[in-house]
């Protein structure tokens, strides 16, 4: 199983892009993915799987995920999402 | 004699503002007026309510406009355009009645059929003489062109003049003159310089951006209508005025002398201007210190007022005899209907200004906008607003393609044989939603917030709340 260890992030806000914080959740429960979208009626629930899905790919079951969207497509958010996640399971 | 009164306040009196009643501003002044907000602090202070404005234009400078509203001082408001953060309040429903949007064209026209009647116009002037001989031209907070603050100034019962540069009697080279005008007041500062105008407008760096632009060129080098005498308008975006740039290369190389160029006036229609693109520049408003500076000095650079550039009850106006406009959009539906009234997810954040007019008029209207923006496909089955009929529109060009308007048959043909990517415009939402995904339709209230009249005064579209 991954294991976020520490804060990271990765992405901008600008248009186009996503910024993504990702935090070791607490303990006993599982992944807290938070979105906010300049898109999110058209595409939140889009957005939310992918999130989901490249932290299963990763194995993370445990994690608190901030996603502020300003209308990235699903190819970026992939590498954000990636990018955050291989950031935060990074040892010192 | 003098019109000059000591405050502001004093002018209200003396115009004789009550309940109910209508007053006007003009947007010259852009994100840096002071006035607008200056006169309703001072109406407010009076105690005067139910007030309609009609201005033509607002922006988030205004935004105090909300307590005016909240506190029932304003209860009504007619404008042909208002920037994002004043249109999520109406888009929130903080008004009762809906907001009536005009076109730059459609306002003077209904002015002076008296459908939309004004009690007291406040022109905001740079430079006005003691009898409100007035200008944009010169003065520290000089905007240029005030062409529309005409209809204001003719059909006001009362017009007071506010100025922070007042000069002796009389002025030479005004705008407006005296005749309209019942009262001047000086103050400090109308509004604030950086604000107003724009150092100088950017074209966009953005690869993108410079590829739709030098598209828009070749459709309008392949129209047909780029020869001797041609005349164009162009809005202040960045692509568009790429577009303008590539435009001005293809003139020069090909020694093309155009008639003229109109509407919001850049640095970069002067420039066409100067290299002898056009014979001359008839200027309804400036958008930067560049085009300011060649309205004060070149008399080849002329101001029109709104009526002159766009109304359709005027005997003629100079969007009929345009050939060519380039125009933006927040979606553009597969008919060609755009909308530049509300952003993707139903908020107002626009509004016609002449986008309609120039559409009307021009014999190629163009609509260019990236594919995808922001997630958004550009072309959508409906758009959620009609700002602009879609059988005004002829031509959308995207950075992906551009799409002729089925009716245009023999422009399809030049630039088909032209050797320009000409698809179907079903194609263009087809490859944007390859990569964006099919767009959820965004929730939308059953309150009408906002009516758009078209030019003619008919009703083109309503827009309703955001729950």
């Amino acid at each position: 199983m991954g294991q976020i260890v520490k804060k990271a992030t990765a992405g901008t806000m600008e248009s186009s892009d996503a910024y993504i914080e990702i935090s070791p959740g607490e303990e006993g429960e599982g992944l807290d993915i938070q979105l906010e979208s300049v898109v999110y009626h058209q595409f939140g629930q889009a957005i939310r799987k992918v999130a989901e899905e490249v932290l299963q790919e990763f194995s993370i079951e445990r994690a608190k995920v901030r996603i502020v969207d300003r209308g990235a497509l699903d190819c970026v958010l992939r590498a954000r999402m990636e990018t955050a996640i291989r950031r935060g399971i990074e040892e010192e | 004699m003098s019109k000059v009164v000591a405050s502001l306040q004093e002018a209200i009196r003396l115009c004789g503002l009550k309940d109910g009643m209508s007053i006007s501003f003009h947007h010259h002044l852009r994100n840096g007026d002071y006035v607008l907000n200056m006169v309703m602090d001072e109406v407010s202070k009076l105690g005067i309510g139910e007030l309609t404005i009609n201005a033509s234009s607002l922006f988030d400078v205004h935004l105090p406009l909300i307590t005016h509203i909240q506190n029932r001082t304003v209860t009504k408001l007619c404008t042909d355009y208002v920037s994002a953060g004043i249109g999520r309040w109406i888009s929130q429903g903080i008004l009762q009645e809906p907001v009536e949007f005009r076109t730059h064209g459609g306002r003077p026209s209904d002015m002076l059929l008296g459908r939309t009647p004004v009690d007291i116009a406040f022109l905001a002037v740079p430079t006005s003489d003691t009898m409100g001989n007035c200008t944009g031209k010169v003065g520290k907070s000089a905007c240029g062109s005030l062409g529309y603050a005409f209809p204001d100034a003719m059909c006001a019962k009362k017009v007071v003049v506010i100025t922070d540069n007042l000069v002796d009697y009389p002025l030479q080279n005004w705008s407006i003159p005296e005749t309209y005008v019942d009262y001047v007041v000086p103050v400090e500062a109308i509004g604030n310089p950086a604000g107003i105008v724009s150092g100088t407008t950017q074209i966009t760096r953005d690869p993108v951006g410079l590829v739709m632009a030098d598209l828009a060129a070749q459709v309008i080098r392949y129209s047909g209508l780029l020869k001797d005498g041609f005349s164009f308008q162009t809005g202040a975006g960045g692509a568009s005025l790429a577009a303008a740039k590539f435009l001005k290369e293809i003139m020069v190389k090909e020694k093309i002398q155009g008639s003229f160029g109109l509407g919001g006036i850049t640095g970069y229609l002067v420039e066409m201007l100067q290299a002898g693109c056009f014979q001359t520049l008839l200027d309804v408003q400036c958008f930067d210190l560049k085009a300011v500076e060649s309205l004060r000095t070149n008399p080849r650079h002329q101001e029109i007022s709104s009526i002159h550039y766009a109304s359709p009850t005027a005997k003629s106006a100079v969007v009929d005899n345009l050939d060519v406009v380039i125009l933006g959009a927040t979606e553009i539906d597969v008919d060609f209907n755009v909308n530049v009234h509300t952003d993707s997810s139903g908020y107002l954040m626009g509004g016609s200004g002449g986008h309609s007019d120039t559409a009307a008029g021009a014999k190629l209207a163009m609509v260019i906008a990236p594919i995808v923006r922001a997630r958004m496909p550009i072309v959508t089955d409906h758009v959620m607003c009609v700002s602009t009929p879609g059988r005004d529109i002829d031509v959308l060009v995207t950075e992906k393609g551009i799409a002729i308007n089925p009716a245009q048959k023999q422009l399809k043909q030049r630039l088909s044989d032209a050797g320009l990517p000409v698809m179907d415009i079903a194609q263009l939402k087809q490859m944007a939603e390859k990569v964006t995904g099919i767009p959820r339709k965004v929730p939308r209230g059953d309150r009408v917030v906002a009516n758009v009249i078209y030019r003619d005064g008919s009703l083109l579209d309503r827009v309703y709340n955001i729950p």
